[in-house]
C-alpha cells in the first residue's frame, strides 16, 4: 500500500517537472496564480552523553511540506502536503506519515467570501476566538468546516462560521471531537463617515459570539455540552494616540485545566499608545481568569485550543533572553502590566551622534489573581475573583530590559543590551528547578560590514543567575556575502553550572546558501534542552546532537 | 491503473496551472497601523514597482533589513518612484508595539499588518525577513527570502532593472 503510495507521488513529481515547460502556451488562456512553498528538514541524531543527547530509534527524522495556493479570478484553491517520515524530535509525536493535512476551496468578491475546508482566522485580539498555525513548531489548530465573510456596507464586515479543529495527522488530517460556532462583526466609522477620517479619528467596534459543542458522558458530574463565550472590543485612532481594549465572558466551562469547576471566566486586555516622529509609547494592563478553552476539556498543551491569550511580556530576540526562561501565559488566572518607550536620539546631537542613536526600553510584570476561595462550594464554582485584583505573594515574571543600538561609522553598528529578570519556576514549568530564577542578562551584538557584499556579525551574551543552571554566555560569530552566503557558529557555554560534568559548550557549525526564494542550509553540532520558540510562541526540544539539513523554497 | 490515469489527469491540471502562474499580490485585506483597510490585490503605484516585505518585532535580520532601506529609501523613491510596505506578522502579543515602534524608527514606508498570517500564508511565506517586488502591472517579477546586509543593493539593481522597462 506504502510503496503504491509512493510510486504516485514520484508520478506527481515527475510530470509537475517534465510538464512545467510544455502548457506555457496557455498562459493567455487559463492565467491563474499559484503561490506557496515547499519546506524539507532532515535531522541526524547522533549520539552525546555529555549531553544527554536523544536519539530515536530510526536515527533520522524528516519533516516536509508543500503549500500549494491557487486562485483564479475570483475563486482560489489549496493544499498543505504533510510529511513526516518519521517527525523530528520535539515535534508532536501523534504526526505521522505522508498526505494532505489542510485543503480549502473558497470565493469571494467584494460582498462575500466563503471557504469550505480547512481556515484560519482571528475575531479580535483573540481571546475569545483564534485559529492559527506556527508549523515550524507542530502547533495548528486550524478549523475544518465552513467560513463565510459578508461586506454588506463599506466599512463593516460580519463572520460567521462553524467546523471541527485540527487535532492530529496520521497520513491525513484527523479532527478533535468538539464543534465550534462562531460570529463576529466589525464595524469601522471612519470607513462609514469619511468626515472622521479627515479630522484625524479612527474608531471601530466590535463584538464576538463564539460557542463550542462536545458531547458529556460523566457518572459524576453534570457537564454543560455546550460553552459560549462573548466579546466585545473598541478602537480609537486620534493622531498620534491609540487607545483599544477588549473584554470577554466565558461560561462555565469545567475541564481538565480547570480542576472542573463551574466558575465563569473573562479577560480583559487593554491597550494605550502614543507615538510620533522618533517617540513611541506603549502602555498595557490585561487580566484574565479561567480562560483556557478548548473543543475537547480533556485537551492539554496547545492542543485544541479556540481562543489565544497574548502574553504581555516583550518577545525577546537573542537567545539565552529568548529561550532559557521565557514567559508564556498561565491561562488559569494572570494580572499583567507591560510598559514599552522607544525613542531616537536625533542625529547631529551631542547623544546621537552623526548617525542618531536608538533606545527602547521595557518593562512587564505579571501576577496571580487574587482567589476568595468559595466556602460550602455547593455549585463547584471553586473561587472567585475581581478583575485586576492580584495576589502579591505570587509573582509570575518580571523584566526589565534596555536595549541602545548605535552606528558608529559607516561600517560599523552596535547593540548593547542589559535585562533583569525574575522567573517563577513553579508556575511556568520549563527550567530543571522550581521557585524563582534571578537572572541579569547582557548582550552586545555588533555588525561590521567589510565593503559592500562582505560583512562579518558577532554576539556576545552573558546570563548570570545562582539559580537553575547557573551561569551561561553565547558566541555568535557570522560571516556573509551577500546575497548568497552565509556561514557562521554558534558556542553556547554553561560555565558557572554548579555540576562540573555539566559546564558543557553547545557548539553548532551553520552553512546556508540563499538563491532568490531559495534557501538551503546545514547544522552540524549539538542542540541543548530548553524552549525553541517562533515568534515568542515556544516548544520543549530535548537536547541533540547530530546533522540537520534544510531546504525551503517559495514559488 | 485507474488510480494512476487518475493522478496523472490532475497533475496534468496542476501543471497547466503552474506554468501559466502569472503570479499576482492575492485578494487579501489586511489593516494598516491605523486599522484602515488595504486590500493587497488593489496595491497600485501608478505604474511604478512596489516592494513588499515581511518582518516582525522580534526579527533581528528583519530589523536590519528595514534599517539599511530606511536609510538609503528617500533616494529609492526619487530615483525610482518605488513604494514600500512593511508587513509586520506580529500576533497579538506584539502587534501594539507595531506602531510606536515603527514612528520611533522614523520609518517612511507603509506598515500593514498580518495579525493571524493570512498573507503570509497567501503568499507562501515560511520564515521573515522575505521580499517580494512587484511590478507596475502588479505581478510578481522577483523573491529573496532572508537577509544579509549588502542585500539591499541586489534589491535596488532589481528595483532599477523595473523602472527602466
Amino acid at each position: 500500500m506504502f510503496s503504491m503510495k509512493c510510486s504516485n507521488l514520484i508520478i506527481w513529481a515527475v510530470s509537475l517537472c517534465t510538464a512545467q515547460f510544455s502548457f506555457a502556451q496557455f498562459e493567455n488562456i487559463l492565467g491563474g496564480s499559484v503561490m506557496g512553498n515547499i519546506e524539507s528538514t532532515f535531522q541526524y541524531y547522533a549520539p552525546d552523553s555529555t549531553i544527554n543527547a536523544q536519539v530515536p530509534p530510526s536515527k533520522t527524522g524528516l519533516n516536509s511540506f508543500a503549500n500549494i495556493n491557487y486562485s483564479i479570478g475570483k475563486f482560489r484553491a489549496g493544499v498543505r502536503f504533510e510529511s513526516y517520515l518519521p517527525a523530528l524530535l520535539g515535534y508532536p509525536a501523534r504526526f505521522n506519515g505522508t498526505g494532505l493535512g489542510y485543503r480549502y476551496a473558497g470565493y469571494s468578491n467584494d460582498f462575500i467570501e466563503v471557504t469550505v475546508g480547512n481556515f484560519y482566522d482571528q475575531f479580535g485580539s483573540g481571546m475569545v476566538f483564534r485559529a492559527f498555525e506556527e508549523r515550524q513548531l507542530g502547533l495548528d489548530n486550524a478549523m475544518d468546516g465552513i467560513h463565510l465573510k459578508i461586506r454588506p456596507y463599506k466599512g463593516i464586515e460580519l463572520t460567521g462560521l462553524i467546523g471541527k479543529q485540527r487535532y492530529e495527522f496520521n497520513s491525513q488530517l484527523f479532527n478533535g471531537p468538539g464543534t465550534v460556532r462562531a460570529v463576529n462583526l466589525d464595524v469601522d466609522f471612519s470607513t462609514i463617515f469619511p468626515k472622521l477620517l479627515e479630522k484625524g479619528w479612527q474608531f471601530t467596534v466590535g463584538g464576538s459570539f463564539v460557542s463550542k459543542f462536545q458531547t458529556a458522558q460523566s457518572p459524576i458530574l453534570i457537564l454543560p455540552e455546550n460553552v459560549a463565550a462573548y466579546a466585545a472590543r473598541f478602537k480609537v485612532v486620534y493622531k498620534g494616540f491609540n487607545f483599544n481594549a477588549e473584554g470577554v465572558l466565558k461560561e462555565n466551562d469545567p475541564s481538565d485545566n480547570n480542576g472542573y469547576i463551574y466558575k465563569n471566566g473573562y479577560g480583559i486586555l487593554a491597550n494605550f499608545g502614543y507615538s510620533q516622529k522618533g517617540l513611541g509609547i506603549l502602555v498595557q494592563a490585561k487580566a484574565i481568569d479561567n480562560m483556557s478553552f478548548r473543543s475537547d476539556r480533556t485537551a492539554q498543551l496547545t492542543d485544541l485550543q479556540i481562543n489565544f491569550l497574548p502574553a504581555l511580556t516583550k518577545t525577546h530576540t537573542y537567545n539565552l533572553a529568548a529561550t532559557l526562561y521565557p514567559y508564556a501565559t498561565i491561562p488559569n488566572g494572570e494580572v499583567a502590566f507591560q510598559g514599552d518607550i522607544f525613542y531616537t536620539f536625533a542625529k547631529e546631537t551631542l547623544l546621537g551622534g552623526k548617525y542618531g542613536t536608538k533606545v527602547s526600553i521595557n518593562f512587564s510584570t505579571v501576577y496571580d489573581v487574587k482567589r476568595n476561595i468559595i466556602e460550602r462550594d455547593s455549585f463547584l464554582r471553586g473561587y472567585t475573583s475581581t478583575p485586576f485584583v492580584l495576589n502579591p505573594d505570587s509573582l509570575f515574571f518580571r523584566d526589565f530590559n534596555i536595549e541602545i543600538s548605535k552606528k558608529f561609522s559607516k561600517n560599523l553598528s552596535m547593540k548593547f543590551i542589559y535585562f533583569n529578570q525574575a522567573f517563577n519556576a513553579s508556575a511556568n514549568i520549563v527550567a530543571q528547578s522550581t521557585g524563582y530564577i534571578y537572572t541579569n542578562i547582557a548582550v552586545v551584538d555588533m555588525t561590521y560590514k567589510i565593503n559592500k557584499k562582505h560583512s562579518i556579525r558577532a554576539e556576545l551574551q552573558g546570563l548570570w543567575t545562582k539559580q537553575d543552571q547557573g551561569d551561561w554566555a553565547t558566541l555568535v560569530v557570522e560571516y556573509t556575502i551577500s546575497p548568497n552566503w552565509t556561514i557562521g557558529i554558534i558556542d553556547q557555554w554553561n560555565y558557572g553550572n554548579k555540576t562540573e560534568e555539566k559546564r558543557v559548550h553547545y557548539l553548532l557549525a551553520t552553512l546556508s546558501y540563499i538563491k532568490g526564494s531559495t534557501r538551503l542550509m546545514l547544522n552540524v553540532g549539538k542542540q541543548r534542552a530548553g524552549i525553541f520558540c517562533v515568534g515568542g510562541i515556544c516548544r520543549q526540544v530535548p537536547a541533540s546532537n547530530g546533522v540537520t539539513v534544510s531546504f525551503t523554497h517559495s514559488f | 491503473m485507474i488510480m494512476m490515469k487518475y493522478h496523472f489527469l490532475l497533475s496534468f491540471l496542476l501543471i497547466s496551472f503552474l506554468s501559466i502562474a502569472q503570479d499576482k499580490l492575492p485578494n487579501i485585506v489586511l489593516k494598516d497601523m491605523n486599522g484602515k483597510s488595504v486590500n493587497l490585490s488593489q496595491l497600485t503605484n501608478n505604474g511604478k514597482p512596489i516592494v513588499i516585505n515581511f518582518w516582525a518585532t522580534w526579527c533581528g535580520p528583519c530589523k536590519r533589513e528595514l534599517e539599511a532601506i530606511h536609510e538609503v529609501y528617500e533616494s529609492w523613491v526619487e530615483e525610482t518612484g518605488v513604494t514600500l510596505y512593511a508587513v509586520s506578522i506580529d500576533d497579538q502579543r506584539n502587534v501594539d508595539k507595531v506602531k510606536p515602534y515603527a514612528n520611533a524608527q522614523q520609518w517612511a514606508f507603509e506598515v500593514l499588518l498580518d495579525t493571524n498570517g493570512d498573507l503570509k500564508r497567501a503568499m507562501g511565506v515560511n520564515n521573515v525577513p522575505f521580499t517580494f517586488l512587484v511590478d507596475g502591472q502588479g505581478k510578481i517579477v522577483w523573491k529573496h527570502n532572508n537577509y544579509n546586509p549588502g542585500d539591499e543593493e541586489e534589491l535596488l539593481h532589481k528595483i532599477k532593472e523595473l523602472s527602466k522597462q
